[in-house]
């Protein structure tokens, strides 16, 4: 059983420790390690395709996890008063966000954009004062707008966990001190919540920032990090794309552990 | 309006339902300025309901409630000259003592000075006797200190009504008859008008200046402490409020007897108005002494079953034909010689004929209406 354990684990991570460690390798194959070097780093860094898809993706990731978390931290406040069916019905839809295949999201939030831009473009050239009318495509919005969808039930659900746990108590009893429903938000909701909210952006962001398969279906012209180590890999791997993949791996476990602490029972915490 | 000057509260046929449930029906009440008023009553009574709707955290669905005179109907409980004290208190865990208690004043429109809001805070922690807390963490306080934050944190906005939602029930025993002082203290210090809510009837009893006993969402009766003690309207209160001996028999014309389903006698007084017929008769436990001699007409014999000692008084179940168990509360004192009654021992229970009280119908009628 042990030894079956282990299997299981080497089979996971050895990939991933063998990427790491290639990353460092001082030769060119991905094969065969021949010493310790940091120049694929800075081979990485200075490369201006892969910082340009690095961009987009902090820039998507960034705007679309702050949208998820206002989206999200609403929802989840606004289903706290709702009561029965309705809120099963939105329980079961936010769940649904997260286990759809990102294959099928990714598809249907193309289908539906093309529609949309279809008939929104003739009517904006139709209404434009000016001679050039703005044409609406795909590129960091359309990216920003499916990462933010899937993403807002994510902060959605774990605000609405934290809520819970929280109790209408404090929220009476404010009220009963002669706060306003605004003052009751700011002062008391808002701090109890803060580090949920935060920790669904985190989360957003991670995913967001990993995400290839929705990406490559709505980003028009523009490359996200993992849709530019996709297309550089059919060229071969190279301990280049080694470094950038332990960069990401780095960061997003970084993201991942802080999300994890914020989430923790605030009770144990303070 | 005349009323607002004598009446702190008053609830004018008040009605509250849940869907198709009814938590409170029909309800008028008249709560005097500065009475310490206790709604008791078994859970799911309405008592709570009542609270929530002076508090404004429940509206009526219809019926109207007022304070100092003012229609309260629809007006949102931050508008209202009303603090409560919560269950689980409520405290807001991310603030510190002192942010608690100011939390109320720093609401208030025009804004207070910032000196006046922190004494006026100090002020009120002294008063529960927490002077020197106001820095500490909520969760680093145990749970009478909690209390007495919960406490200040309503007093220190001199509201006109206190609601206390079972404030001590969370308290262990000692710190419970400790806080049951403090509040009745500080009441009359304060002036101010207490609701307290509680299923403890003791705390009831011992604290308020009127109680309201409440069952299936109406008043079964308001009064003193000791006329709800001594005087029950029927036999759901004095079944309720404290212990009590329920027998079941027949009035006989005369109003002086109850006979009993195996023909035995009891000797009572009935009050004028209770027709002769099916009655039952609510007996309490230390109105009955145990005596050896022959019963009487109108008296009862048994044997007894069980004793158990409770320090300064003992308890004595006694197994009486035609009745049942019969309780009875034996007083140390006063009763040297019932010391020495041995579980096994035939006794005749005495009581004075006026001490039992007789209510119409069956008791199953009674505590199901």
């Amino acid at each position: 059983m042990r030894a079956f354990a282990t299997a299981v684990y080497l089979f996971l991570y050895a990939p991933i420790a063998l990427v790491v460690l290639f990353s460092f390798n001082s030769g060119r194959s991905a094969s065969e390690f021949v010493g310790f070097s940091t120049q694929w780093y800075g081979r990485a860094l200075s490369n201006t395709f892969l910082m340009e898809a690095l961009q987009t993706s902090l820039i998507v990731a960034f705007v679309s996890a702050t949208l998820a978390a206002v989206f999200g931290t609403m929802a989840a406040i606004g289903l706290e008063r709702v009561g029965g069916r309705t809120r099963a019905v939105f329980d079961g839809l936010f769940a649904a966000a997260i286990v759809v295949p990102g294959v099928v999201i990714g598809i249907s939030t193309l289908v539906a954009l093309v529609q949309v831009f279809s008939v929104l473009n003739p009517a904006l050239a139709a209404l434009w004062p000016g001679q050039a009318p703005p044409q609406l495509g795909l590129g960091y919005g359309s990216i920003i707008a499916a990462h933010g969808m899937f993403t807002m039930s994510l902060v959605a659900m774990i605000v609405k966990a934290r809520i819970a746990s929280l109790g209408r108590d404090i929220v009476e009893a404010s009220n009963d001190l002669y706060a306003t429903p605004l003052t009751t938000f700011r002062r008391i909701v808002l701090p109890q919540i803060r580090p949920s909210i935060l920790a669904g952006f985190l989360l957003a962001f991670t995913f967001s920032f990993d995400d290839f398969i929705i990406a490559f279906f709505v980003a028009g012209s523009n490359n996200t990090l993992p849709m530019y180590i996709f297309a550089s890999i059919r060229r071969g791997v190279t301990p280049e794309i080694n470094a950038v993949a332990t960069m990401v791996l780095a960061a997003s476990i970084v993201m991942i552990v802080i999300a994890r602490f914020l989430m923790r029972d605030k009770k144990t915490a303070d | 309006m005349t009323s607002a000057s004598t009446h702190n509260i008053e609830f004018r046929s008040v009605s509250k339902t849940y869907g198709s449930v009814t938590a409170v029906s029909d309800i008028s009440i008249n709560v005097p300025k500065g009475a310490f008023m206790a709604l008791l009553g078994p859970s799911g009574c309405g008592k709570t309901t009542c609270l929530r709707m002076i508090g404004g955290f429940e509206q009526p669905t219809s019926g109207d409630v007022l304070i100092d005179g003012r229609m309260m109907n629809g007006v949102p409980a931050y508008r209202r000259p009303v603090n409560m004290v919560f269950q689980q208190y409520a405290l807001f865990p991310h603030f510190n003592v002192e942010e608690n208690v100011s939390y109320g004043l720093q609401q208030i429109r025009p804004k207070l000075a910032n000196a006046e809001i922190a004494r006026r805070a100090g002020e009120a922690l002294e008063m529960v006797r927490l002077g020197g807390f106001g820095k500490r963490r909520i969760h680093e306080m145990s749970g009478g200190q909690q209390q007495r934050v919960a406490l200040a944190r309503a007093i220190v906005n001199r509201p006109s009504v206190l609601l206390l939602d079972e404030p001590l029930a969370a308290l262990d025993k000692k710190l419970r008859s400790a806080m049951q002082f403090e509040l009745q203290t500080l009441q009359r210090e304060l002036g101010i008008t207490f609701v307290l809510v509680t299923h403890d009837q003791e705390e009831a009893l011992s604290m308020s200046d009127f109680v309201c006993v409440m069952n299936a969402g109406t008043i079964r009766q308001i009064g003193r402490p000791e006329e709800i003690y001594d005087h029950p309207g029927e036999f759901f209160v004095a079944d309720f409020v404290g212990k009590t001996n329920r027998i079941e028999g027949t009035l006989e014309p005369g109003g002086k007897v109850v006979r009993m389903a195996d023909g035995g006698a009891l000797a009572i007084v009935a009050r004028p108005g209770v027709e002769p017929g099916p009655v039952v008769v609510a007996l309490r436990p230390e109105a009955i002494r145990l005596e050896h001699r022959p019963a009487r007409m109108g008296e009862i014999t048994g044997v007894i079953t069980h004793r158990v000692f409770l320090g300064s008084t003992a308890e004595y179940s006694v197994a009486a034909p035609g009745i049942g168990d019969v309780l009875v509360t034996a007083d140390h004192k006063t009763m040297t010689e019932s010391d020495l009654i041995e579980p096994g021992a035939t006794v005749t229970l005495a009581f004075d004929p006026a001490a039992a009280h007789v209510f119409r119908g069956t008791a199953n009628q009674v505590t199901t209406r």
